[in-house]
């Protein structure tokens, strides 16, 4: 029997959906684990890259801190985390991991989307006697609004991918079937936690662009 | 930095683990870059033509991008696991899986860095008689070149932090500590190798910061004049 036809019994068979260990369980950790670190992250960037952009200033230190978090890796953070008290507080060590992780990406693409608004336009609404606040809101912000939602799709999409790590530590989540059949050199189950992982990933994107569309687009010029 | 005892006291700082383990802490630490370099090199050998590919129309762009995205979708500890019936135990697997995420990040760099190239270059160099591999390689890929590292330093500096992954198949450079660390709870191995990581990632980066200005000199040049106001093409930090 191929790698494929594994994939669809272990899938099919019941047994591996309920449970602790089961897909159902798993799931529900790596949706509530990966929701909850996007939701703070973007909590957290958004307005800071918004408003940085919206002033112009610190723009070198949002494209900085984004370079600098690309090099710590998650899996050492998670690990760090693990050895400190937090290992006993459940899901917090993964999720502090993934919200350190999201947070770049999101505070570059808020940034770099309000940097980019055709400054003609904001000058014209100065001119019409905007305050900072209204600017921000009512023009660069839905102005800006593709590429600040790009860089929360994209985080989304790794952050559902990277949540797989806190398996490595023993933490919960889907990455735990990927690793429990690594360890029984079930290569069907290894297959299987990736299209999964693959597939709440896809979900979430698909979700977001459709909370997206829902929202009207500005006219375009 | 703590004094003796700081062992048995499993302090995050230990001076004593730094000099009584050095030869281990070595190994891993040329093993994450030996791991880094060939995903990196070989990641550009295959990027490089899959770009000239891409560019070729709309054909080509929209399989090769489309590819390249997907493999980025693939969660690290799968792609690893999953290469393991074709590799074994060996570098060569985490090498494989660092390219295949690599590319992403290459690929797309490189084709905005070609396509930047303005028109009316390449028909100067075609009326002064450049056949396309001289084009390419003498105007292009010189032209494409900021780009292109810009992509460089962003594969390496990711890839030196998802080698860690490797550990899973023991080829994990330091990330082989930072795994059997954490069971252990022996917090002065988890915080060295995990600062030894960084410290990797940002001089690598800097490392290639030199490298591309030594290899784009022009584009000194050209800040120092403050003649490129408004003028400046390709992506902006980088990421496309």
């Amino acid at each position: 029997m191929g790698v494929p036809g594994g994939v669809l019994d272990w899938l099919a068979d019941g047994a591996n959906w309920s449970g602790e260990n089961g897909v159902w369980h798993r799931l529900a950790e790596h949706a509530l684990v990966s929701g909850t670190a996007l939701a703070l992250a973007c909590a957290l960037a958004l307005p800071v890259g918004l408003w940085l952009g919206h002033t112009g200033r610190g723009g070198a230190l949002a494209v900085n801190l984004s370079n600098i978090g690309r090099a710590v890796p998650v899996f050492a953070v998670l690990a760090l985390f693990m050895v400190s008290p937090l290992r006993s507080a459940g899901h917090v060590p993964t999720v502090a991991a993934l919200v350190l992780f999201a947070v770049p990406p999101l505070l570059t693409n808020a940034y770099v989307g309000v940097r980019g608004v055709d400054r003609s336009v904001v000058e014209a609404a100065r001119g019409m006697g905007m305050s900072a606040g209204q600017l921000l809101l009512r023009v660069e912000l839905p102005l800006a609004r593709p590429l600040v939602m790009t860089g929360v799709r994209s985080a989304a999409v790794q952050v559902v991918a990277t949540a797989t790590i806190a398996a490595m530590v023993g933490q919960g989540g889907l990455g735990r079937i990927i690793t429990a059949g690594f360890n029984t050199y079930n290569t069907a189950q290894v297959v299987a936690g990736a299209l999964l992982v693959a597939g709440l990933a896809l979900l979430v994107e698909g979700a977001l662009l459709a909370v997206d569309r829902l929202f009207p687009r500005p006219a375009a010029r | 930095m703590a004094g003796q005892g700081c062992l048995v006291a499993n302090d995050w700082l230990c001076w004593e683990y730094v000099a009584s383990r050095s030869e281990e802490l070595t190994d891993a630490a040329v093993q994450h870059v030996w791991i880094t370099a060939a995903s990196v090199l070989t990641g550009l050998a295959v990027a490089v033509p899959l770009a000239l590919l891409a560019r070729r129309g709309r054909r080509w762009a929209a399989p090769v991008l489309g590819l390249t995205t997907l493999l980025y979708t693939i969660p690290s500890l799968a792609m690893f696991s999953l290469l393991l019936p074709l590799f074994g135990l060996s570098a060569a697997l985490v090498v494989t899986g660092l390219v295949l995420y690599s590319l992403t990040i290459l690929v797309r760099n490189t084709l905005a860095g070609l396509e930047a190239v303005p028109e009316e270059v390449r028909e100067a160099a075609r009326g002064m008689g450049y056949g396309p591999g001289r084009l390419l390689w003498q105007v292009e890929l010189p032209l494409a070149m900021p780009a292109l590292l810009a992509g460089v330093r962003i594969a390496t500096v990711s890839t030196v932090a998802l080698t860690t992954i490797g550990s899973i198949v023991g080829k994990g450079g330091l990330g082989n500590l930072i795994a059997p660390a954490v069971s252990s709870n022996f917090k002065a191995q988890v915080l060295t190798a995990s600062l030894l990581c960084v410290l990797l990632a940002v001089a690598a980066d800097l490392l290639l910061l030199g490298v591309q200005r030594l290899l784009t000199p022009w584009a000194r040049a050209a800040v120092a004049d403050g003649a490129d106001g408004g003028r400046r093409r390709g992506p902006r930090n980088g990421e496309v």
